[in-house]
């Protein structure tokens, strides 16, 4: 036995072909992005490859000019409004949505199969049948009442799945303690289960928060008069030839991971507080 | 008493997310099969019920053309995301040892996902297109004269920008299920005699199934209803159809989109029942 345990403790060989294979695979996830982040610093008059026509922040400049490409600061502020509403509404709906479900209650399954349904049921459908409804009621489609909505059953699977995972783990002696020394409903919930599921609340947070912010399908027919930024770019992506296409990629890229940096040092802070005091 | 009022509460909890699934969800889904029935003309759609819509749908040879290409990227979709899905969550799940390490391994996989989607497909151009880097390095190491034209706009660059987005949708099922095999299992099976493939094929796959079957549910309807890669990536030269309901809502013929949406809805239910078959989802999470 002992013999074993020791060969065990060499790498075997497959490690090395699929460490390499992994490699691999983060290369192509990240490689295409690279090279527009590079392509973004094109010189005034270089074109949508390589070779790099010297070194600018031209087409960033030109990003902020409003004629240039469309309404690039009133869609991202749209986009940004759009994202936090979603972000709140679904962090506050999912983790009241996971409480109920820790016990049975009639018609429990049917809610959980409309999250289900939520997220299998093709993005342009939802779009479609929320724009004929309110086109049939004659509501006017806005970023933040249909969009919203539309938003919404995109990241509320996502919410109650999430929750799901975190109250399976959950222990209920926790609240059962804070019960028995006479901690109200609301108490338990404030000083016992919130502090617990805090850090997956923000996962929910910056899940919610992202989906949101780059989803396009589901905007598509909801949005309205105003462009929200994904409907922005798609339109750039047909209509816009030269490398502003990249600045604006690299800035919303650089947004993305600003938000999820943020979330994973809130998380970090939070684990490291809750550390400190047990 | 007690009981009464906790099922009220669980009535309470519920009721927002409940309201926004019947008003964004439930209520949509029936205006489309509805509307699939009315009539329309240039200008506006009108209240009626004709079989129409669904007769020239499924009449039409196109329709059964463009089902078929979609489902020949979904399938190309399917195959190349799970091989490669498979291979990254076994990698991190069983040869990556620290938890710290496979936690970190499996952010660099996931953040991609965290932004845009449009974007990802764009940043293929650079390296797909006449002049790119692909073609160069291609040029540069005498492997071929000319660019080759089908990197770009094609099929081929399709199913690639699929398996770059959606990967992921296979990576983290599957990486689940891998995390909850009991490591006692591959050590008996060592312990009998099992080479390294044998476990893989006959304790590690087979136990695998749950995040398998859930990620291709991910990745079949995804690509299934999508439009946007189709259109960005084949630049207008196929279809899919996905593409062709967003051209009908282009040409307002929202019957006719109406129609195509309920078809592939039934189409993309067929899929999943099939699937969920494998696997219940419930004991998954």
């Amino acid at each position: 036995m002992a013999l074993l345990t020791k060969t065990r403790e060499r790498r075997p060989t497959s490690f090395y072909f699929l460490a390499a294979f992994f490699a691999l695979f983060v290369l192509f996830l990240y490689g295409p992005m690279l090279t527009i982040f590079i392509l973004s610093f094109q010189g005034e008059n270089g074109g949508l490859t390589f070779p790099m026509n010297g070194f600018s922040f031209h087409w960033f400049g030109n990003l902020f000019e409003q004629q240039a490409v469309g309404d690039f600061g009133g869609s991202f502020s749209r986009s940004l409004k759009l994202g936090l509403i979603v972000m709140v509404v679904t962090v506050v709906v999912s983790f009241m949505a996971g409480l109920a479900f820790r016990k049975r209650f009639r018609g429990d399954s049917v809610i959980f199969y409309l999250a289900i349904a939520s997220l299998i049921v093709p993005s342009i459908l939802i779009s479609l049948g929320i724009g004929l409804l309110f086109n049939i009621v004659e509501w006017q489609p806005q970023w933040f009442t249909s969009a919203l909505g539309a938003h919404l059953t995109w990241t509320f699977p996502f919410g109650l799945l999430i929750m799901f995972a975190v109250f399976n783990r959950f222990d209920p002696s926790y609240e059962e303690a804070a019960r028995d020394l006479g901690a109200s409903n609301w108490q338990t919930i404030q000083y016992v289960v919130l502090p617990m599921v805090g850090p997956s609340l923000i996962g929910v947070a910056m899940f919610s928060f992202t989906l949101s912010y780059d989803e396009f399908a589901r905007t598509l027919m909801t949005a309205g008069a105003l462009n929200t930024l994904p409907l922005e770019i798609y339109g750039m992506t047909t209509n816009v030839t030269t490398p502003v296409l990249y600045a604006l990629g690299t800035v919303t890229t650089g947004f993305s991971f600003l938000v999820i940096a943020l979330a994973l040092g809130t998380v970090a802070i939070m684990r490291r507080r809750k550390g400190q005091k047990a | 008493m007690a009981s009464d009022t906790s099922k009220r509460s669980s009535y309470f909890l519920i009721s927002p997310m409940a309201l926004i699934f019947a008003v964004f969800l439930v209520i949509p889904l029936l205006t489309i099969v509805v509307v699939s029935f009315w009539d329309y003309d240039e200008y506006r759609i009108l209240p009626d019920f004709i079989l129409e819509n669904y007769k020239y749908l499924l009449g039409s040879s196109v329709t059964w053309s463009i089902y078929l290409n979609t489902l020949k990227y979904a399938v190309l979709t399917w195959v190349f995301t799970l091989l490669i899905g498979f291979t990254v969550a076994y990698f991190l799940a069983f040869h990556v040892r620290s938890l710290t390490w496979q936690i970190v391994l499996f952010m660099l996989c996931t953040i991609p996902f965290w932004t845009s989607n449009i974007i990802r497909m764009i940043s293929w151009i650079p390296f797909l297109g006449r002049n790119g880097l692909l073609n160069s390095a291609l040029i540069n190491l005498g492997i071929v004269d000319q660019p080759l034209e089908f990197l770009l706009f094609s099929d081929f660059a399709v199913v690639l920008a699929d398996v770059h987005l959606y990967t992921l949708f296979m990576v983290v099922p599957i990486f689940n299920s891998m995390m909850r095999i009991d490591r006692s299992l591959i050590e008996a099976a060592r312990d009998a005699g099992a080479s390294g493939f044998e476990t893989l094929k006959s304790v590690i796959v087979p136990l695998s199934k749950p995040g398998i079957a859930i990620g291709s549910i991910f990745v079949i309807t995804v690509v299934m209803g999508d439009f946007i890669t189709v259109r960005l990536m084949s630049g207008g030269q196929s279809a899919s159809v996905g593409l062709q309901i967003s051209n009908e809502i282009g040409l307002l013929q929202y019957p006719a989109a109406a129609a195509s949406a309920v078809v592939l809805l039934i189409t993309v239910l067929l899929i999943v029942t099939a699937l969920l078959r494998l696997v219940d989802i419930r004991k998954e999470l």
